[in-house]
């Protein structure tokens, strides 16, 4: 699959399926990094924060 | 004319299909366990169909009995015979550690059958991060990497293997789309490309030994648990919406935790080879979590909605063990000693070795 962005340039990935970053705040762009997420403010849960994933 | 082609460095794809040995006891079961285990089935001594009054479901002895009895599903260990995966003795000694260690997690998350309540924490990026992707990304030693590295190893070297096992289990676009993903984990069709071998890549950058099972031995229950309740979820049809729900929770928390794991090896000075599973992991995993949440967790719901409670487990649960393994890190590397049953033995002069610290 290849991306045609707004300057002209590509990107390309072979992955069954993308997600396209809208929020232009990702890190990877064009690619969505999860960095659109809501932030959280910390004393809620545990911590505020559970423990980070790893794949 | 040309030079004699020097001799191959042992592919790392070898090391990666080796058979390991069987797993040093750490209590009566798992002394008992791997005593049978070396015999044939016909020849061995029983097993205990009940654990003994006072067992610790999570303990180390009851957690590496359950994994080893888990582990003759998927690579087993050398020398044992390939007919103790079905012995009937052997199932029911895994079936009394898997209901305690499955009453102590019931017993430990708040439950509930509201999905979308339990995941909605897990979405949001907290303001002040913590947790062990933060702290190595900030101020983790190499030698805390290390045996970071050494912990995952024990699942990342069978990477989306115990989810396999759910795929009989769906219809639809849940199972399409589960397998999809799987596609995914498995390198979408290129060997070089299996997350699984990818992880090895980093171990050897990483200066470990790449070996499929070579620090079990030294990796305590509490991550060895994390794995265990995968084998479990996977193993029982009854539990698909458990599994489903964990594989959820795993693929929604994995794409931050991963790029921080990628800045922590970046700022230690890894070689390049090592960052590759975690940044393949940022862009995967946020294009992964929205599968999984939609059109598998979604769909299977949609179809089996009396799942839902099953589901909110599989992601409490998650949580509760990725939580435990968390504090233990936390807790051995502020008192300065190791968060491994022994130290790692020292990189012996491979390429990836940066300065401590
Ligand atoms: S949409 Fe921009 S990072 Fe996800
Ligand atoms: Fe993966
Ligand atoms: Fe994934």
């Amino acid at each position: 699959m290849e991306l045609v962005l707004e300057d002209g340039t590509t990107a390309a990935s072979d992955r069954f399926m993308v997600a396209v970053c809208t929020c232009r705040r990702s890190r990877t762009y064009p690619f969505c990094d999860t960095s659109h997420r809501r932030r959280r403010r910390p004393g809620r849960g545990r911590d505020g924060a559970p423990e980070e994933g790893t794949p | 004319m040309t030079a004699p082609a020097p001799a191959p460095p042992a592919a790392p794809g070898q090391a990666l299909s080796a058979v390991p040995g069987l797993p040093v006891p750490r209590g009566p079961l798992s002394e008992q366990l791997v005593t049978a285990l070396r015999r044939p089935p016909s020849e061995a001594p029983p097993l205990p169909g009940r654990l003994p009054a006072g067992t610790d479901p999570l303990g180390e002895d009851a957690q590496l009995a359950l994994y080893a009895a888990y582990e003759l599903h998927y690579r087993s260990f050398a020398g044992v015979a390939d007919s103790w995966e079905w012995d009937p003795g052997l199932l029911r000694l895994r079936a009394a550690l898997e209901e305690a260690f499955g009453r102590a997690l019931r017993g430990a998350v708040p439950g509930g059958d509201d999905v979308d309540a339990v995941l909605e924490p897990l979405l949001e990026e907290p303001v002040e991060p913590s947790g062990t992707a933060h702290h190595l990304q900030k101020e983790g030693t190499w030698g805390q990497m290390r045996e970071y590295l050494a912990h995952r190893s024990v699942y990342h070297l069978k990477e989306a293997d115990p989810h396999a096992w759910v795929i009989p289990r769906l219809t639809g676009q849940a199972k399409a789309s589960l397998v999809a993903v799987e596609y995914d984990e498995f390198g979408g069709g290129r060997g070089d490309r299996v997350h699984a071998r990818l992880f090895a890549d980093l171990m050897e950058g990483a200066g470990l030994d790449p070996a499929y099972g070579r620090y079990l031995d030294l990796v305590p229950a509490v991550m060895l648990a994390n794995v265990n309740l995968m084998s479990w979820l996977g193993l029982h049809r009854g539990l698909r919406g458990a599994l489903v729900g964990h594989f959820t929770a795993v693929e929604v928390t994995s794409s931050p935790g991963s790029r921080r794991l990628a800045a922590a090896l970046d700022r230690l000075g890894a070689p390049p080879q090592c960052a590759l599973f975690y940044t393949e992991h940022v862009e995967a995993d946020a294009v992964h979590e929205q599968v999984l949440r939609r059109d598998v967790l979604g769909d299977l719901l949609r179809r089996e909605p009396q799942l839902a409670a099953d589901a909110v487990f599989g992601v409490q649960a998650y949580g509760y063990l990725e939580d435990l393994l968390g504090d233990h890190l936390a807790a051995c590397w502020r008192a300065g000693r190791t968060s491994l049953l022994a130290p790692l033995p020292e990189p012996t002069g491979a390429p990836g070795t940066p300065d401590a610290g």
